[in-house]
């Protein structure tokens, strides 16, 4: 602007530092950074004056403390004994559990409710932006914590199954009750992970029988017909693993280690006792024939979850439960390994039962002990805190998702499937070829920034009890341990780790569809 | 030509289209029955809107409003229906716990007599928002709008006039210095002493300008204190007089009339004879008695309470934060965070737009920073670690530090949305201003802001309206907003249970402010629109 102007002769001024464009724009930023760096050595001074008085400087010794309190819902192994790092770690697995679940209920109800909207069905229409404006105006944390007080007040408390106020759905296999729903569980043997494999391996064949019916098309312009024999792939490596690992599974005994106050020597004794807890191991084929061997002895127990068998053995020597079931053959190690380590007194006695049954796959189903405190036992239990930030966060986000579905669908021009009608593709290949493609391009980035958004929205999971990390880390270990300024660093950190995370893969993905222009 | 006899010389009239091409006929096979899955979707959504009117209807419209109970309301309604309602399960609405809590829902525990307080900053503010949002209107109403924060706070919390005015001068102080520095020595050292004149000021000068007032004020009306003392000594007097049991020290007589300054320790003889009226209780005085002597020290405590407020202040009895609530606090923070937010988040998309590196950096960061963490977090922040970065021994009001937080959230969001408008301006527009010989400020005032900020009209009222939504959060922090107050109306014995109709009405008076604020956005949309 002023490059006109010569310089003065004569050397630098001072003045030149404020008058002079060259020397301006450093001349501002430095003091900008010099009033910043006050500020923040201010705050900062403030702090360490303010922690120092109050005698706890910044210290992340905590995290490796004992928490002393229970987390309702884990994912990893995790007991009031575990430090306060690991409950930070379930309440992290918790939240990913809530924001991944919620993200795919929210894109597909999005999307129909989106294209539903653009429907040229008036009353269709209508009901749709009726959805949209009503959630979208409303707070969200009213939503969440409206759906809990439904799930709480609106459904039958599990006493009420006992007697005909209540029954369970799709024949007794689904109770659907106020603590939470309780659904069947699949339990695998300790090989569950071939099944993962098995999948992958379907994937890859369906992937290349699809390439090799396109290779042949292209060159003989006739498609084979495939359907049967993806079938076949998509089955076969499931049920080779499936026959392979029952084969293995069953047959092998399962023993019990019992802790009581005289030897046992059977189960029948056990039964004449009081109730036994039993550490088992969630999901597990053994641990599903120590039930089965349990029920056919008519026993009633009560159940302990651990993820691993070394969480479950730590349970029976700390004492949490009174019987362990072991493989046959392990008996005797692990007998001398809790002698050695077990504390608090009792008699230690190993049962053997003759039973050995077993498939790879197996169905608990979750069941009310017909006496004691009305609690379901077995199957999943799905919580109600979980279901109603699930369902109220999904049902909010679907809203601002459908707008996105539709921004993105109006904004490709009607020339376009014009276009490729003329060229004579059917209606479904101009959706998936021409209109998808383009209108992705439009939905996705702002459809991730909702991802985000929901993600960090999960964290009102406070309001309604659902422990994610907001709940642990900034709630009960913050109120416990007294390091404020430590624990919301951490959940800080936490969130910026996993918006940073979206954010780059949005941008990966802006970058991979962008429109190549000269 | 005439007498070509096949030619058609005079035209027939008109036909009427067919009734099925026309009129709302048309409109029905068009948009509800133009083919066979339309048809199936027509038919399934009405089913579907008779279900649920058909539920929904009733329940509000058969709905108690006289119930003084979730139990007598059922009672009532059942009644009312007969066997219809006890069949079909859905009954009727209880209305009547609006009708009892609705002035909580609005108030939250402002006192009774003082509604008309925020009632009058309420209707304050939308005379101060009219000129602000109809450009029709006189342009000195302006005025009115730029004092009127500083109204609504004296009147809401209540306190000495002195500090608002103080912090009012303060920024006057530094508008006027703005213009006298700058024109004196360059709009740097202006800009700079406009930052740290209302700063010294408000710092050094505002409190104890306030206390030498009030002393002077406590001063010149400390006359007329005797004869208020006196009748509350005798007030608390009467207690003695109930029971001689009670071991009430008759020092605070003494205290109470030596003087105003020593208005404290009596008020500890005060909580003193409290707690000898619960030893008495236990010593068995009578029911009367104990009633009689109750009133009184209550009598004796407010009369003090008055008499060590009113003795210097100016102005209106103070509301302590922690009653404010309901509607009125979603409200002001709400309000508080919009009208901040905006300028901060103008100057952040600035810096993050500038080539200044070191500016631009730390804007980027901030603006970062903020998007990647939740609201929750930072009120955390504002509950429990805001008072560590002050200097030992202050702590300010957990209203203001909710307040700064949310705007400072909300100023993010704004950023990136007022930067989208800016980058969509034509580099011609910002070369046009170069061209035109416009300093950086003006240029960005007359030229890049008005465009830029009429670009993103949508993203700042969606802003607008997601800070409003998020004011409902501080209900976790322990702030009694709507939703915080229904925490404590459904644990109320007589409501517990209660879920819809105490949730509806908070969601359609949240809908009713979010969707009236989105429906202005599309008139000044179309308002501003210059296109063709």
């Amino acid at each position: 602007m002023s490059a006109t102007t010569d310089p003065k002769r004569g050397g630098f001024q001072l003045s030149q530092l404020i008058y002079d464009t060259r020397y301006r724009s450093m001349t501002i930023q430095i003091v900008a950074l010099v009033f910043f760096l006050l500020g923040l050595g201010w705050l900062l001074n403030n702090a360490a004056q303010n922690l120092a008085a109050l005698d706890k400087g910044l210290s992340f010794g905590f995290l490796g403390e004992a928490a002393g309190y229970d987390v309702n819902q884990k994912l990893v192994e995790y007991h009031n004994q575990m430090s306060h790092g690991r409950a930070a770690l379930v309440g992290v697995l918790n939240t990913l559990l809530v924001a991944v679940l919620g993200c795919i209920l929210a894109t597909f109800l999005g999307v129909i409710i989106g294209v539903l909207r653009l429907s040229n069905n008036w009353v269709v229409a209508r009901i749709m932006t009726f959805y949209i404006e009503m959630f979208r105006n409303v707070p969200v944390l009213l939503w969440i914590v409206l759906a809990m007080a439904i799930f709480i007040e609106n459904l039958p408390a599990p006493k009420s199954f006992r007697g005909d106020d209540a029954s369970m759905w799709f024949s007794e296999t689904v109770a659907v009750t106020n603590q939470g729903i309780f659904i069947p569980r699949i339990m695998g043997t300790d090989y569950w992970w071939l099944f993962g494999v098995a999948i992958v391996v379907s994937v890859f064949f369906w992937r290349g029988i699809n390439k090799w019916a396109s290779d042949k098309q292209d060159r003989s312009g006739l498609r084979p017909s495939t359907w049967l024999i993806r079938l076949v792939a998509l089955l076969l490596p499931v049920l080779v693993v499936y026959f392979a690992t029952t084969a293995f599974t069953s047959g092998h005994q399962r023993d019990f280690l019992v802790r009581s106050t005289t030897a046992v020597a059977s189960l029948d004794e056990i039964k004449a006792g009081k109730r036994p807890d039993l550490c088992f191991v969630g999901g597990s084929t053994s641990s599903l024939n120590a039930s089965r061997v349990l029920e056919k002895f008519d026993i009633k127990y009560r159940r302990k979850k651990y993820v691993t068998h070394g969480g479950a053995l730590e349970g029976f020597i700390s004492g949490k439960c009174s019987m362990l079931s072991i493989a046959d053959a392990d008996m005797d190690q692990v007998m001398a390994d809790v002698k050695e380590n077990i504390n608090g007194d009792g008699v230690l006695s190993a049962v053997s039962v003759d039973f050995t049954t077993g498939r790879a796959l197996q169905i608990d189903y979750p069941a009310l002990p017909a006496k004691g405190i009305p609690r379901f036992e077995g199957g999943t239990h799905i919580r109600g805190s979980l279901i109603a930030l699930t369902l109220a966060l999904a049902l909010y986000t679907a809203a601002f998702i459908a707008e996105i579905v539709r921004a993105g669908i109006m904004a490709i021009n009607k020339g376009q499937s014009e276009a490729a009608f003329a060229l004579g593709l059917r209606p479904n290949r101009t959706m998936n070829l021409v209109v998808l493609p383009q209108a992705l391009r439009v939905i996705i980035p702002p459809l991730i920034s909702n991802y985000l958004n929901l993600t960090k929205n999960s964290s009102l999971a406070i309001a309604v009890g659902y422990m994610d990390i907001t709940g642990t880390l900034g709630g009960i270990t913050l109120n416990q341990t007294g390091r404020e300024m430590e624990s919301l660093l951490i959940l800080m950190a936490i969130y910026l780790a996993i918006s940073l995370t979206i954010s780059s893969i949005m941008n990966w993905y802006n970058e991979s569809v962008k429109l190549r222009e000269r | 030509m005439s007498n070509i006899g096949y030619v058609r010389t005079k035209m027939l009239p008109e036909q009427v289209p067919p009734s099925s091409a026309v009129g709302p006929i048309k409109w029905i096979r068009e948009n509800l029955f133009s083919s066979v899955l339309n048809t199936i979707l027509t038919v399934l959504s009405v089913f579907f809107l008779y279900y649920v009117l058909a539920i929904v209807l009733p329940w509000v419209w058969n709905g108690s409003w006289t119930a003084g109970s979730l139990k007598e309301c059922r009672e009532v309604i059942a009644a009312a229906a007969g066997e219809y309602a006890s069949e079909h399960g859905h009954g009727a609405a209880c209305w009547s716990v609006i009708r009892e809590r609705y002035l909580q829902l609005i108030y939250g525990f402002y006192p009774a007599e003082e509604y008309w307080r925020p009632n009058l900053t309420f209707a304050l503010m939308l005379v101060a928002l009219l000129p602000i949002l109809f450009s029709n209107l006189p342009r000195k109403m302006l005025w009115f709008s730029a004092v009127y924060p500083f109204v609504a706070f004296w009147l809401l919390w209540g306190g000495s006039i002195f500090t608002p005015l103080g912090v009012m001068i303060g920024f006057v102080l530094g508008y006027a210095l703005m213009l006298l520095m700058g024109k004196r020595f360059g709009s740097i050292v202006g800009t700079i002493c406009a930052i740290m004149a209302p700063i010294l000021w408000w710092s050094l000068a505002v409190g104890p300008i306030d206390t030498a007032l009030s002393g002077v004020v406590a001063g010149m009306r400390a006359e007329s204190y005797p004869a208020k003392l006196e009748r509350s000594v005798s007030e608390l007097a009467a207690i003695n007089d109930v029971d001689g049991s009670m071991r009430f020290k008759l020092t605070a007589k003494r205290t109470l009339l030596s003087a105003f300054a020593q208005i404290d320790p009596a008020r500890a003889s005060v909580v003193e004879a409290k707690q000898s009226l619960v030893s008495a209780k236990a010593q068995g005085a009578t029911a009367d008695q104990i009633d009689v002597a109750e009133t009184a020290v209550e009598r004796a405590v407010s009369s003090l309470r008055r008499f060590k407020n009113e003795a210097g202040r100016v102005g209106l009895d103070p509301v302590e934060s922690a009653k404010f609530g309901g509607f009125m606090l979603s409200i002001i923070i709400g309000v508080s965070g919009i009208v901040l937010s905006l300028p901060l988040g103008v100057l952040l998309a600035l810096g993050r737009q500038t080539n200044l590196f070191i500016v631009k950096t730390l804007c980027v960061g901030f603006i970062e920073f903020i998007r990647g963490v939740p609201l929750i977090t930072l009120l955390f922040v504002a509950s429990t670690l805001l008072n560590y970065f002050l200097p030992p021994g202050t702590t300010f009001d957990i209203i203001l530090r909710v307040v700064i937080m949310v705007t400072l959230f909300a100023a993010a969001y704004m950023a990136e949305v007022i930067r989208g408008g800016l980058a969509a301006l034509p580099t011609g527009q910002y070369e046009a201003a170069d061209a035109l010989g416009l300093d950086y400020w003006k240029a960005t005032r007359l030229i890049i802001m008005p465009q830029a900020l009429k670009i993103s009209i949508p993203g700042i009222v969606s802003t607008f309206i997601g800070l409003f939504k998020d004011t409902t959060l501080v209900s976790i922090i322990g702030l009694l907003d709507p939703i915080g107050l229904t925490a404590n109306i459904r644990a109320d014995a007589n409501w517990n249970g209660i879920v819809w109709e105490l949730y509806g009405f908070i969601a359609l008076m949240f809908f009713v402010f979010c969707f009236g604020m989105s429906r202005y956005s599309m008139y000044l949309e179309r308002k501003l629109k210059t296109g063709h």
